[in-house]
């Protein structure tokens, strides 16, 4: 692994960020003003793919085409309207400061910056944050039903530990609302015909003509049928890999594969290592789950977090013998408002899901399992009143009560940290163009806005900014230079891509061992989440890089497929995710292992402040809180694949502050 | 807990299909109702059979992709919740529990439990939207919607497109989806301009799709996750009467 | 084809515009049915009033009236049957698969045989026209009011009509049948009206419930109360009224 200067020096060129000049406030204003463009009679020649049909390539796919180019669109859903842009509750930011309560563009970037823990490019997240207004109006105007007031006006509630109100909402649906306006508006295009959709399409490969990405292989998931699809440029919109983990958030088909694939045929995978752990999830009760399910953050703002202060009053509750309400308030340790007075149980979602952590490795979990902390709304409920409670968060207790059987209004809700997004993704410039060529990257799946950490009701700003204001001023830059039609699937580069991607089938299904899939999958999981998760240390790292070659070798040795190639196979569809979550994985505990700092969604156990620190001393952070090493470590780590079991080489993105002061992150 | 499970299986599109038997024992009582799919499969999986095929994705009840009928009920006869969101609880030890696919001649089965729902998205592509040029909206607050028109339009907006809807009814009518988004749109004044063209345009592409119509029996709204109310078939009526009075007369 | 001939083609075409058919044309045969119960119920002011109006009806506009409203009714009856079957048809197709397990959440009992109960009106229509329209049975068509002979006695015809118990038994079930379809009926034609929501729900249920039933009791009375001999032909009052006509006779459409 090439951690030294050398590797970083000699490829500095292969990494240009490709910042515009000028004032930070200027650059996206400057850039959009001197960006090349396209002659309209032009842009219907050129063919563009995007691969996803969330926030980011729904709504990327049909501003493309309403400008005129033709689209064609891929999702692995049944209807582009699935994608898990869907789930989210909480809402989206933007700067409108129609609260007057004192919020500015500046203010936005500042705070999604620091959020980030200093280790985002802060000309992109100045772009979003200028961006977030346009996505407000946009989406009003489509019809996305926004809360408002009396009035008339939109209403917007403080999210995630922001000081200000700016996060727009519509009840605890937003990601969905949001997702049916770019869906309509990707339906729209369709039935002008400048979108072509693909639903229940998978894609299996890149396909790269010199160097640069001309096109995608891809696996009908209702026939089986491998394609190619050629065009002048391919935009991947696939997600996040929370999925790794096996628990998540995510939808269960949320994968890897195609941002894997681009990565396998050179682009480059950065900051893999920041993955955000959601601090409101329903605790795991057994090893039959197949996934975890959030609950919206904005519980938190009424709700107290809390444990016992001792761990034998824990285990009498996790056996049964205790309830919540048998434990006094002077033996309950409520201990986000006890570290971080000012935030409280708003704490930013690193620092909640740590503490919740913290808290049950002491022995002070209370959810049987052990992994489980209580989040208690008898004093607001004391405070407010029922009705109040049920009007802010009915639904939300309701889907906690069908899933876990307990009545929140009468006993604790019990939370536990699972991985929810992840901040890393391919690598990509402030065009949105990976270092290959041709090959644009938005949403979840780049790596760009958020930095080690991603705020609360930033994601969905992000989606949308990208794919409805980004790519359709950048994308230009790239096409201008390129021949329309330039690629065509009879190369012999398609040819080989499918021929690939049908090998690697047929290898797959020749296999017939004696596990599943999903087995394979929980024991990568697993391991993943017991090594690389809330806590990370450099032994268990270590570990984990022995661990991962052994499942990918029994993987392929005796995995079960049942079923052909032909016609639906979902076990032959799940057996090609995994395969590259097992290898995406390595990625994943290299980049953990070299990052020796701990930020953000990255806790590294060896980089913690100590009582020595003058931080603690001073009384501006507490002992145990992440350590940054911005000395070492201000940048951004992109990876470059190299054969499996060969150590992926590292290339770095020097991140340089020209706006902003670094400082120890505290909301003490 | 022991269950005996009566399976719709279905190898391809065109394959008659039939009911089989599984016996799913010792399933755990707090598994979700798909995850107790899962561990059968796992057992058919081992066994060497093929799996029993049926869609899900989000498994917390928004991204609508699932779609089983179970005991007759889409999406079972527990109210506001999808497939996904049905736990094992429910049920009783030593239940007999039968699954079969939404059916409907519009969503033709692809496989076992898997059918085919392009034909909501064909709908929405024939009028539901409103059609606004990325970057021409004006500022968000420049139109105050009255809330209680917002929370009418959110209510009929928070249709997930699942489709149990068009299998709870006798005449697998997609009258509460189309209401639904007629309604969602058709209610707020960006929706206006287009008002009448959606309405009928949405209409024509339901009749197309082969969607039976309404008896108003209220199955869908009965069945619906999201639990919309058959109200908004009502004011699709009425929008459309109206609209094909304005569209026969009006300049 | 002109825009006002696409748009009324395309109405009929489309399921909505056809359900609006029946709907409407549903509102019209109620509206016939509360006026026909209205008439009827004149029997309990005795023979004069009854075959006063009748006489009435046969005799507005010059004898055109009846046939102008009979016209109109066989129209909206015809309407409301070919729609209804189209709707059926297009609805039994949508749907080419049955559940092994049927279930069923909240439909009720009436709403789910709307086209059984709607063919047993159809057939019961056919038999009260040949009764008292067509009057068939001799005896009947050949009463005359004994004060004018001139005209036909409908007074006397009702009660001799009903002494037949089976008869009266047809009429009790095949009325109650009928009123199983107003009862969806009614409250559907708000719904496709688009009358329905929130605020009027609770009352169209109550409105279909309450027509319905003052229908069933209103029209059932006569035979009823004729087959128990509390409703009876009392010989000839004095007044000479004038002509005959006979009020069934609006029931041909």
């Amino acid at each position: 692994m090439a951690y030294d200067g050398s590797t970083t020096g000699s490829l500095a060129g292969t990494l240009e960020s490709t910042i515009p000049d000028g004032p930070l406030s200027d650059k996206w204003t400057n850039y959009k003003s001197n960006a090349k463009l396209i002659n309209p009679a032009n842009k219907r020649k050129y063919n563009i793919i995007v691969v996803g049909s969330g926030l980011a390539g729904g709504s990327a796919a049909a501003t493309l085409s309403e400008l005129g180019y033709q689209v064609k669109c891929f999702c692995y859903q049944d209807s582009p309207r699935r994608a898990h842009s869907i789930a989210a509750q909480g809402g989206i930011n933007a700067a409108k400061n129609y609260q007057n309560d004192g919020d500015s563009v500046w203010r936005l970037f500042y705070d999604t910056v620091k959020g980030g823990d200093f280790r985002s490019r802060e000309a992109n997240v100045h772009r979003l944050a200028e961006i977030s207004v346009n996505i407000i109006d946009q989406c009003v105007a489509q019809g996305v039903p926004f809360a408002r007031e009396y009035g008339g006006l939109l209403d917007n509630r403080s999210f995630g530990g922001a000081q200000v109100s700016r996060t727009f909402y519509a009840r605890g649906q937003t990601g969905q609302q949001l997702l049916i306006g770019a869906y309509q508006a990707l339906e729209k295009e369709i039935s002008k015909g400048g979108v072509t959709m693909y639903p229940r399409t998978e894609m299996l490969d890149l396909v790269k003509v010199d160097g640069h990405a001309k096109g995608i292989v891809t696996r009908d998931l209702r026939t089986g049928e491998i394609e190619s699809h050629a065009a002048d440029c391919v935009i991947l919109a696939t997600g996040g890999y929370g999925n790794v983990f096996f628990l998540s958030t995510n939808a269960m088909g949320c994968n890897v594969m195609a941002a894997f694939r681009a990565h396998k045929r050179g682009a480059y995978m950065a900051n893999p290592c920041f993955t955000q752990i959601h601090p409101t999830c329903i605790p795991v009760s057994g090893d039959y789950q197949s996934k975890l399910t959030l609950m919206s953050e904005s519980l938190r703002n009424d709700g107290r977090i809390w444990v016992p202060k001792s761990a034998d009053t824990a285990k009498q509750i996790r056996e049964g013998k205790l309830t919540a309400k048998d434990v006094a308030e002077e033996d309950r340790d409520y201990y986000l408002e006890r570290k971080y007075p000012s935030f409280g149980n708003l704490a930013p979602r690193d620092i909640s899901s740590r503490s919740a952590k913290e808290a049950c490795d002491e022995g002070r979990g209370v959810a049987k399992t052990g992994l489980g902390v209580f989040l208690d709304f008898s004093d607001a409920i004391a405070r407010l009143g029922e009705d109040t409670i049920r009007a802010r968060y009915g639904n939300l207790f309701q889907m906690y009560e069908k899933i876990s059987g307990d009545n929140p209004y009468q006993t604790p809700m019990m939370i536990y940290p699972a991985v929810h997004y992840t901040m890393g993704g391919l690598w990509v410039d402030y065009n949105l163009e990976s270092n290959v060529k041709g090959l644009h990257v938005l949403g979840e799946a780049n790596f760009s806005d958020h930095g080690a950490n991603r705020l609360g009701a930033s994601a969905l700003m992000q989606g949308l900014a990208d794919g409805y204001f980004v790519i359709p001023a950048t994308l230009p830059n790239y096409l201008v230079d390129q021949t329309p039609g330039s690629a065509s699937t009879d190369m012999p580069e398609f040819k080989e891509a499918e021929a690939d991607a049908k090998e690697r089938i047929e290898k797959l299904l020749s296999i017939n061992g004696t596990k599943t899939v999903d087995s394979f999958h929980r024991e990568l999981g697993l391991l993943v989440w017991d090594k690389c998760g809330m806590a990370r240390t450099k032994e268990g790292l270590e570990e984990a890089l022995k661990r991962i070659p052994e499942i990918r070798k029994d993987f392929w040795e005796n995995v079960k497929i049942p079923g052909s190639a032909d016609g639906v196979n979902m076990e032959l569809e799940k057996a090609g995710r995994v395969a590259d979550f097992i290898d995406f994985a390595e990625v994943l505990c290299h980049d953990a292992l070299d990052r020796e700092e701990s930020c953000g969604g990255h806790f590294r156990e060896e980089y913690q402040f100590t009582k020595d620190d003058e931080a603690v001393q001073s009384g501006y952070t507490n002992e145990g809180e992440a350590k940054r090493r911005d000395d070492e470590f201000a940048y951004v780590s992109a990876w470059e694949y190299t054969d499996p079991g060969d150590e992926p080489i590292l290339h770095k993105e020097k991140l340089v502050y020209e706006n902003v002061k670094l400082s120890v992150r505290s909301y003490k | 807990m022991n269950l005996t499970l009566k399976v719709w299986r279905q190898a391809h599109a065109n394959d008659t299909g039939s009911i089989q038997t599984y016996e799913a024992n010792d399933i755990p009582v707090e598994a979700s109702f798909l995850e107790m799919l899962d561990i059968v499969n796992e057992r058919i999986i081992i066994d060497g059979g093929d799996p029993i095929h049926f869609d899900h994705d989000c498994r917390e009840g928004i991204c609508g992709m699932c779609s089983l009928t179970i005991n007759g009920v889409p999406h079972s006869k527990d109210r506001g919740i999808t497939t996904c969101q049905v736990h094992m609880r429910k049920f009783r030890d030593g239940d007999t529990i039968w699954i079969e696919p939404f059916r409907a001649k519009a969503f033709p089965i692809v496989k076992d439990l898997m059918v085919d729902r392009g034909a909501f998205d064909r709908i929405i592509a024939a009028g539901g939207y409103i059609d606004v040029r990325t970057g021409s909206a004006p500022d968000a607050n420049a139109v105050p919607i009255p809330k209680h028109d917002a929370d009418a339009s959110f209510d009929s907006a928070a249709c997930i497109g699942c489709g149990a809807c068009v299998a709870a009814c006798k005449n697998a009518s997609a009258m509460l989806f189309v209401g639904a988004k007629a309604n969602h749109l058709n209610r707020l004044p960006q929706g206006e301009p287009e008002k009448d063209k959606r309405t009928l345009a949405l209409v024509r592409q339901m009749d197309e799709e082969g969607f039976g119509n309404c008896t108003n029996q209220y199955e869908c709204e009965a069945v619906c996750p999201k639990e919309i109310s058959a109200d908004v078939i009502a004011k699709l009526n009425r929008d459309y009467g109206a609209a094909v009075a304005r569209d026969a007369v009006a300049d | 084809m002109n825009a006002l001939g696409k748009a009324l083609l395309g109405f009929w075409e489309s399921s909505i515009g056809k359900k609006l058919i029946v709907a409407v044309t549903g509102i019209m045969l109620v509206g016939f049915l509360v006026a026909h119960m209205v008439g009827n119920l004149l029997i309990f002011q005795g023979r004069e009033s009854l075959n006063d109006y009748a006489y009435f009806l046969h005799h507005f506009l010059h004898g055109w009236g009846i046939w102008i409203f009979r016209l109109g009714l066989i129209g909206a009856f015809t309407l409301h049957i070919i729609a209804t079957i189209a709707l059926v048809r297009e609805n039994r197709s949508a749907r080419n698969s049955r559940y092994a397990y049927d279930a069923t959440v909240q439909a009720p009992r009436s709403s789910r045989m709307m086209i059984w109960s709607g063919l047993t009106v159809l057939g019961f229509v056919i038999f009260h026209i040949l009764h008292f329209t067509i009057r068939v049975d001799p005896d009947l068509a050949a009463m005359k009011d004994p004060m004018d002979p001139s005209r036909h006695d409908v007074y006397g015809m009702v009660i001799k009509g009903f002494q037949n118990p089976i008869v009266v038994l047809f009429y009790i079930v095949a009325i109650s049948f009928f009123c199983t379809h107003l009862n969806h009926g009614i409250s559907s034609l708000f719904q496709t009206l688009g009358l329905r929501s929130e605020k009027t729900r609770w009352v169209i249920g109550k409105i279909g419930i309450a027509v319905t039933i003052a229908l069933w009791l209103g029209f059932l009375s006569i035979p009823f109360l004729t087959s128990v001999n509390i409703l009876k032909d009392k010989g000839s009052p004095e007044k000479s009224a004038a002509h005959g006509a006979s009020v069934e006779e609006v029931v041909k459409s």
